[in-house]
């Protein structure tokens, strides 16, 4: 129990400043999207976020690696919200999206999860059909014209890399599909809304490889339109993909930096480790 | 640009959504939630008002001690303990042919069918709980009670057995399929570790499955004894009018439902003791089943904490 | 030394195996018992009442002399009474069971509900009828009407619905729900053009098997007071009625043989109404069942 609060501390003590100056030293080109400033979440008891400092960018691959029960989904989760679902969530601290707190400025959680869309660990495609899973979206933000809906899915689904494969088959039971292609109907349906920002929370754990390897494909198709911060246990996958990646541990950020920084030069001893493959 | 038409429009429309659905319809969810409270108010309401009218009228000393229910002779003897042990009579009687087949089945569902038998026979069990009860009241008195009567002859033409029976068969299908519902939520690790040593399905069902799922299988029998008590068509139809604290099962009888029934289906005047009386027992009806379900729910909690 | 003796469990062995055959078709009987039944009740009521069954048994009305007795009053009757009892519940219970799994907060008041909610699920029907009875017929002067009854009716199946239609919505995954609340969809829009399309099968299954339970059901008709001899279908939900489980126990009840006769007629048109019902419910849950 001592040996482990003092680990604590003293990843407390240095993560805070580190953050901050890098970020503002090689990133300063770009429009920031998403920033925390001292966010800490709460499950009842469980201290799970403690005090979190990151900065996120504009068309940036954003990897959050770290080892399970680290926090690294919940704190996804906070930038659209969607911890709020729990209902014994309490939260501190500011997350700006776009220079706006997003607990405090007046935007509705609505406005919020449709700027910054998500997809999930596993594929969750509503029993619809494919056009209604993508055409979702469009309709619930009250854009009904058939005209405009076609297109929209249509385009998105093209986004998705997956047109090809289901334009004859529209109708369709989005269930009928594999789950490599359902997980792309969900991106599909993501994009559909055309958002600022795409959380993806493992959106490949429940994949096979070569469904996988489409995935990240797509986001590097996706990269250019979109800001994109991706949750993953696989560090591989962080390296092949991201341009940013950062370090949970124990519900702090460790280390925050450009993804080969972060693979073949880190500062930390407990990032080493992890991103060798020592622990985690 | 194209591709911030849909965006802009999207969060224009998202900022001017009116959130009066949002708002109403909790509220008007709320309001019909409160209808099943107000059942239960209106029930107790109803019993308490009419019941206290029937013991200003009549010591509740005599409704609960004695055992002379006669509600026609001049003003009336009033000791439901003749009705409640028509009912007990009845209870016991379905008892005794209800839990042991009952279980059989639901041993032999949960322990040895195959899916293929059990995907067969439990729609055919959700059948037999799904007829009516005065399709079994005729059953009663049409089929099983003349077998009796052929069987012994000192069975009347109403009488405790033939309507035990029946209510019996009527409470197999609860018994069944909530005892094969405890018995299967036991983990299959559970009846490996007695299979594995060598024992046989019959010994690892009965040293193992059954104490493990014995709380459920025990709710499953309240539950089905508290159907029994409240069940009346069948009671009305083949256990006869006759009010009597005698252990002969081979009388006719009247239980607690089956006075109910009776009055109503005669006149019972608003505003006699008759009427009121109708309350005092559908009163002692409620609080024996409620008591039942109780009980019942108990034992439910115990063995679903269990596992 | 040795505790064990191996030939003494060798010996008992094959005892232990009959004795587990033996009682695996002891098991098997008392299974087989109630499709027994099934099928005695079937095969007796088709004997008595097949003679009967014909155009004039569902055109005529009820009539004191056995031979013209029919039961289309009844099964009339019976149809209002659904009219008014299957709105009303559906209303009732899904709003409930919507609310209690989408919209009420843990808490005290919340399981209090659901508590309630279960022991009304096991009263007596024929307390219902007498809730109905004091309730509709009298307090609220409505008589013996088909609004009394269906009103106490849907009061009785309610508990069931809200059970049923609990168990739909909660099947519905949570991932399901988190994608369109992760869209920016509203709390009402997720629960209305998500949730409630995927647990409508279910919802619907468990709607019909309550109706089939209230379209048989006697007691709570007898408390209230519904007639059996009409000689007219009422016109609207304030008319007095007859019903079809009603006037099978009346013609039960009657002390001269022939009416056995067109009790069990009776019953055969009420029990192929219920097969038909019964088969839709069963059709729709297996149609349905296994969209995860």
């Amino acid at each position: 129990m001592a040996e482990l609060k003092s680990v604590k501390t003293t990843v407390k003590e240095n993560t805070q400043p580190q953050n901050d100056k890098r970020d503002s030293i090689i990133q300063e080109d770009k429009e920031i999207v998403f920033q925390s400033k001292n966010f800490n979440l709460w499950y009842g008891d469980n201290h799970a976020l403690q005090d979190i400092n990151l900065t996120f960018h504009e068309n940036d691959i954003n990897a959050i690696i770290g080892p399970s029960g680290c926090g690294k989904s919940t704190f996804v989760k906070s930038l659209n919200r969607m911890t709020e679902l729990v209902p014994i969530v309490r939260t501190e601290g500011e997350i700006q999206f776009r220079g706006d707190d997003i607990f405090n400025s007046g935007m509705s959680v609505e406005e919020l999860r449709t700027r910054v869309g998500m997809v999930f660990q596993k594929p969750n495609p509503f029993p619809k059909s494919i056009y209604d899973n993508v055409a979702y979206g469009p309709r619930v933000h009250g854009i009904k014209k058939k005209s405009i809906l076609d297109e929209v899915v249509e385009k998105s689904l093209r986004s998705a890399s997956i047109w090809d494969e289901v334009k004859d088959r529209l109708n369709d039971n989005a269930y009928g599909l594999s789950g490599g292609q359902q997980q792309r109907i969900c991106i599909a349906r993501a994009l559909a809304v055309e958002p600022e920002v795409i959380l993806m929370d493992e959106p490949t754990s429940a994949l096979d490889p070569i469904s996988t390897t489409k995935i990240e494909d797509l986001m590097q198709e996706l990269k250019k339109d979109y800001s994109i911060i991706i949750v993953t246990h696989n560090m591989q996958q962080a390296a092949r993909v991201s341009d940013r990646t950062s370090f949970f541990y124990q519900g702090y950020v460790v280390e925050s930096d450009d993804t080969n920084v972060i693979f073949e030069n880190p500062s930390d001893k407990r990032t080493e480790d992890y991103v060798s493959g020592r622990f985690g | 640009m194209s591709n911030n038409k849909i965006r802009d429009q999207i969060v224009k429309n998202t900022r001017n959504k009116s959130n009066v659905f949002e708002k109403i319809i909790p509220v008007i969810l709320i309001l019909i939630t409160l209808v099943s409270v107000l059942a239960t108010i209106g029930i107790l309401v109803t019993l308490i008002t009419e019941s206290l009218e029937f013991f200003s009228r009549v010591p509740i000393t005599e409704f609960l001690t004695s055992a002379t229910w006669q509600p026609y002779v001049g003003d009336g003897e009033w000791g439901i303990w003749a009705l409640i042990m028509g009912t007990l009579k009845i209870v016991i009687i379905a008892v005794i042919i209800a839990v042991p087949i009952g279980l059989g089945a639901a041993i032999y569902l949960s322990e040895y069918a195959t899916e293929k038998v059990r995907r067969i026979i439990k729609p055919i069990l959700e059948v037999l709980a799904g007829i009516p009860t005065v399709v079994y009241g005729f059953f009663a008195i049409n089929f099983v009670n003349p077998i009796l009567q052929s069987i012994y002859s000192g069975f009347g033409l109403y009488n405790a057995v033939s309507a035990g029976i029946v209510v019996g068969i009527m409470i197999i299908p609860m018994i069944a399929s909530l005892s094969e519902d405890a018995m299967s939520s036991v983990p299959a690790s559970m009846r490996e570790g007695s299979l594995g040593m060598g024992a046989t399905r019959l010994e690892t069902t009965i040293r193992v499955v059954i104490p493990a799922a014995f709380s459920g299988i025990i709710a499953s029998f309240v539950l089905a004894i508290s159907r029994a008590i409240g069940e009346t068509m069948i009671v009305s139809i083949a256990a006869g009018s006759t009010p009597n604290a005698s252990f002969d099962v081979t009388e006719p009888l009247q239980t607690m439902t089956g006075f109910i029934v009776q009055i109503t289906s005669g006149d019972a005047a608003f505003g006699t003791n008759l009427y009121y009386s109708l309350f005092a027992v559908g009163m002692a009806l409620f609080v024996m089943t409620l008591l039942m379900n109780i009980i019942a729910a108990w034992f439910t909690n115990r063995y679903k904490e269990d596992y | 030394m040795t505790l064990i003796d191996k030939d003494v469990i060798a010996k008992k062995r094959p005892g232990r195996q009959s004795r587990n055959q033996i009682l695996k078709w002891l098991f098997f009987l008392c299974t087989m018992f109630g499709l027994a039944v099934l099928i005695l009740l079937i095969a007796d009521t088709l004997m008595d009442g097949w003679d009967r069954l014909n155009m004039d048994f569902l055109t005529n009305f009820n009539s004191s002399r056995a031979e013209n007795a029919g039961f289309f009053g009844a099964i009339i009757g019976s149809l209002w009474l659904m009219l008014v009892t299957a709105p009303v519940a559906i209303i009732l219970s899904v709003g409930t069971a919507l609310y209690l799994e989408e919209y009420a907060p843990k808490n005290k008041i919340t399981d209090f509900i659901k508590i309630n909610i279960s022991n009304l699920a096991g009263v007596p029907s024929v307390v219902f009828g007498l809730l109905g009875l004091a309730m509709f017929v009298r307090a609220l002067a409505l008589g013996n009407s088909v609004l009394a009854a269906g009103l106490t009716l849907a009061l009785m199946i309610l508990p069931v619905i809200v059970v049923s239609a609990q168990e739909a919505i909660r099947a519905v995954p949570e991932s399901v729900r988190e994608a369109s609340v992760g869209m920016g969809a509203t709390k009402w829009q997720t629960v209305s053009r998500i949730i409630l399309p995927a647990a409508i099968p279910g919802i619907i299954t468990g709607i019909i098997l309550a109706l089939s339970r209230a379209i048989g059901e006697t007691a709570p008709l007898v408390v209230i007071g519904v007639p059996t001899t009409l000689l007219v279908t009422p016109t609207s939900v304030l008319d007095s009625f007859q019903a079809m489980p009603m006037q099978i126990y009346s013609w039960v009840k009657m002390p001269a043989e022939e009416f056995q006769y067109i009790a069990a007629a009776g019953i055969i048109v009420l029990l192929v109404i219920l097969l038909l019902m019964n088969s839709v419910a069963i059709f729709i849950r297996n149609k349905f069942s296994k969209r995860y």
